[in-house]
């Protein structure tokens, strides 16, 4: 152990020192060919201009050739292997995509996707909601805000494990040691292997997610709930509007921007949800999902790249939307800055 | 705020209990873990970890000592004894001599087995079992009974885990990985971002957007073309593929659009004055950056840093794909799912692990949750 300890101490210190070296160096080895001090005015102003040329890609280089090696190229190239055999040699067409919508399993994941898109981001966006507003009226709210916040920390398989010891069954006659049989047996009903029970085991695993990220929403709707001008609040309740109207009329349309904001977020994190499903049922029970079956076609039989790829498309193209309207935003707030 | 809420006693003292109800859904998931994790392994299956402060109840088995333990006494023949052995450290409420009727008797009774044979288990595990004939055979009678112990609590969990099921190894393992994949894309991110910032250059409008677009891509598009990349360039140097150099730079490729956004959101918002009153005396950009833009920036590297460690340490399916699901050098989470499968009731052993995963992140976020509330409002708010 304490020979990884070194080794990898050594590696960061090359990692590390290797990058601050790149951008050192570089940059002087810029000012040295094209010196900009010592040398007659205009030469000196032609070298300044030819720095300014350079510098910049020093700057944008290393990240951009990490970002192309590592998502641009990868883009074209998952499109690319959709439409060929599963060991990417052969042009099949739109053959993977027909199999796709013809499999079960697929077709499956495509179903629990949605029901999973349609309930975490509103559960999380409500639950987060509710929780800002409830806490801002306590003493305690920070404690309480830390304490629900705390999930957002836990690994995805860390949060299955959690939940996985609250859904355990145990056969008849046993000690019910998971929380949620014994609460069921307690009030007299009868102890259920929860995460085998299909359909429903779709909203035990989303239970998981939604504990995980109700925390964020709240973070990120209390903050904008604090940026609510107090003078619309206090006329509010001047013309004689009760709690939830003030709620629903006053405060949920001034952050409707952050709710919209919130939700986009949650709905791209579900659509990448992996962990959760492989680590509690591996898609048994008609759990699928779209990222975790994804996985699962890499890797099947020595991995089917087609099929893999294919699946993969399918999840980016209910991600375009988002990107479209997300670099909207960010054109029409820099304003080309 | 405080205007919106109800002033009656009643309203005020609802929210209370609301907000106390959802803190108690929140934590006690984790509470549980945490607690069994420090229970002793034959408690955590006999009573709820909500129990593990009472004494536990279990129905065990055991057996009476054979034939050649016989005493002869008044004309009967006895077999005396403790069931526990040496180590009467429970209490015996019920017992039975029968698997279907396990607690017949109360502890303390004399059963009358018939076939003139009488059993007496006492609280203490003492017995004393009588029989008008002489008792036969090699194998002495079958008793079931219900005893409780007292709560346990130990720290053997941790030692078994740690050093014996390998998960002392992957907790290093995960730190050799986190670190440098956290360190790397700061650097690279930190002048990518103030190029894109401060500096004028052609292109640099798109390649803004590109990155903007770039955030919301799922990694499940580069998995593919990134495992065939490693494994061609592994074979054509042969060398493994599998490496830490290939998970650090998968991290940084994968982190490097949300740092990126992040930090140049924050260099492009530094006053002008002081660049351009550097610029004045001289500075080049480097030297700008360096002893400017990097000091005045450290609220949002930290926030990146806190976001990208907690983002590498949980990280499962990048470490899956590229550091493999077994052998030596395979992360916490890793370990953990490949311990859920073959590991699947031995809850002893999962809460324990699950609970050495969580610890770091929840210490890294408890210490620095300000830098990371921050970096949560400000990757998510600004921008959109």
């Amino acid at each position: 152990m304490a020979a990884q300890i070194f080794s990898a101490i050594f590696v960061i210190v090359v990692g590390v020192g290797g990058c601050v070296a790149y951008f050192w160096g570089a940059n002087k080895l810029v000012d040295v060919i094209f010196p900009s001090r010592g040398v007659a005015g205009a030469a000196a102003i032609d070298n300044l201009r030819r720095q300014g040329m350079i510098r910049p890609w020093l700057f944008v280089g290393p990240a951009m050739i990490i970002l192309t090696i590592y998502l641009i190229y990868p883009v074209v190239e998952t499109l690319r292997l959709s439409f060929l055999d599963r060991g990417g040699n052969n042009f099949v067409g739109f053959a993977n995509y027909e199999w796709a919508f013809g499999d079960r399993e697929f077709r499956n994941a495509i179903f629990n996707n949605i029901i999973w898109l349609a309930v975490v981001p509103a559960a999380c966006t409500f639950l987060g909601l509710i929780i800002a507003v409830l806490t801002d009226k306590i003493w305690w709210g920070t404690i309480a805000k830390s304490l629900i916040f705390l999930p957002l920390a836990i690994s995805f398989v860390g949060a299955s494990v959690i939940w996985k010891f609250i859904y355990e069954y145990r056969g008849e006659g046993q000690t019910q040691i998971g929380l949620l049989n014994a609460i069921i047996q307690y009030f007299g009903g009868q102890p259920q292997v929860w995460i085998s029970l299909p359909f429903w085991n779709n909203f035990f695993l989303m239970i998981i997610l939604i504990w995980i990220q109700t925390g964020f929403a709240m973070v990120i709707l209390s903050s904008a709930l604090r940026g609510i001008p107090e003078e619309t609040l206090e006329a509010a309740v001047i013309d004689g509007a009760n709690p939830f109207q003030i709620f629903w009329k006053i405060m949920v349309p001034q952050i409707w921007g952050t709710i919209a904001v919130v939700w986009t977020t949650i709905t791209i994190l579900v659509l990448k949800v992996f962990d959760i499903v492989l680590t509690m049922t591996n898609g048994q029970w008609n759990s699928q999902v779209l990222a975790n079956l994804m996985f699962d076609w890499m890797f099947r039989g020595g991995g089917d790249f087609g099929r893999g790829a294919t699946i993969a498309i399918i999840i980016m193209i209910a991600v375009i939307p988002i990107m479209i309207w997300n670099i909207r935003q960010a054109n029409k707030e820099t304003g080309g800055h | 705020m405080a205007v919106a809420t109800g002033k009656s006693f009643a309203s005020r003292f609802g929210v209370h209990i609301a907000v106390f109800i959802f803190v108690a859904i929140w934590t006690i998931p984790t509470l549980g873990i945490l607690v069994s994790s420090l229970r002793d392994k034959d408690q955590i299956i006999a009573s709820g970890w909500w129990n593990s402060f009472a004494s536990s109840t279990q129905t065990e088995a055991g057996r009476l000592p054979p034939a050649s333990a016989q005493v002869e006494k008044d004309g009967k023949f006895v077999l005396e004894g403790n069931i526990f052995g040496d180590d009467p450290a429970r209490d015996i409420s019920a017992f039975g001599v029968k698997s279907s009727a396990p607690t017949q008797y109360p502890a303390g009774t004399t059963a009358d087995l018939g076939d003139g044979e009488t059993l007496q288990l006492n609280a203490d595990g003492s017995f004393v079992m009588t029989s008008t004939k002489p008792f036969e055979g090699e194998r002495g009678q079958r008793v079931y009974y219900a005893s409780s112990a007292p709560p346990k609590f130990t720290t053997d969990n941790y030692n078994t885990v740690l050093f014996s099921e390998g998960i002392g190894r992957s907790f290093m393992n995960s730190l050799t990985v986190t670190i440098p994949a956290t360190v790397i894309p700061i650097l690279i991110a930190a002048f990518a971002a103030y190029a894109l910032a401060w500096m004028r250059f052609p292109g640099r409008a798109l390649l803004i957007a590109v990155i903007i677009g770039l955030l919301v891509v799922p990694l499940q598009m580069s998995l593919i073309p990134l495992l065939k990349l490693y494994n061609g360039v592994g074979s054509f140097f042969g060398v493994p593929s599998k490496t830490y150099l290939g998970i650090w730079l998968a991290h940084t490729g994968f982190g490097l659009p949300f740092a990126i956004y992040l930090l140049r959101s924050y260099i492009a918002g530094l006053p002008r004055e002081i660049m351009e009153s550097a610029r004045i005396d001289g500075a080049s950009d480097f030297e700008i950056f360096v002893k400017i833009v990097l000091p005045l920036s450290f609220p949002v590297l930290a926030s990146f840093a806190i976001f990208q460690f907690l983002w590498v340490w949980n990280d499962l399916l990048v470490a899956m794909v590229f550091l493999g699901t077994e052998g030596d050098q395979i992360v916490l989470t890793a370990k953990l799912n490949a311990l859920l499968g073959s590991r699947g009731g031995d809850w002893e052993i999962l809460t324990t692990s699950a609970f050495i995963t969580i610890v770091v992140p929840l210490v890294v976020f408890f210490s620095l949750q300000r830098y990371f509330v921050r970096g949560l409002l400000a990757g998510s708010v600004k921008g959109g």
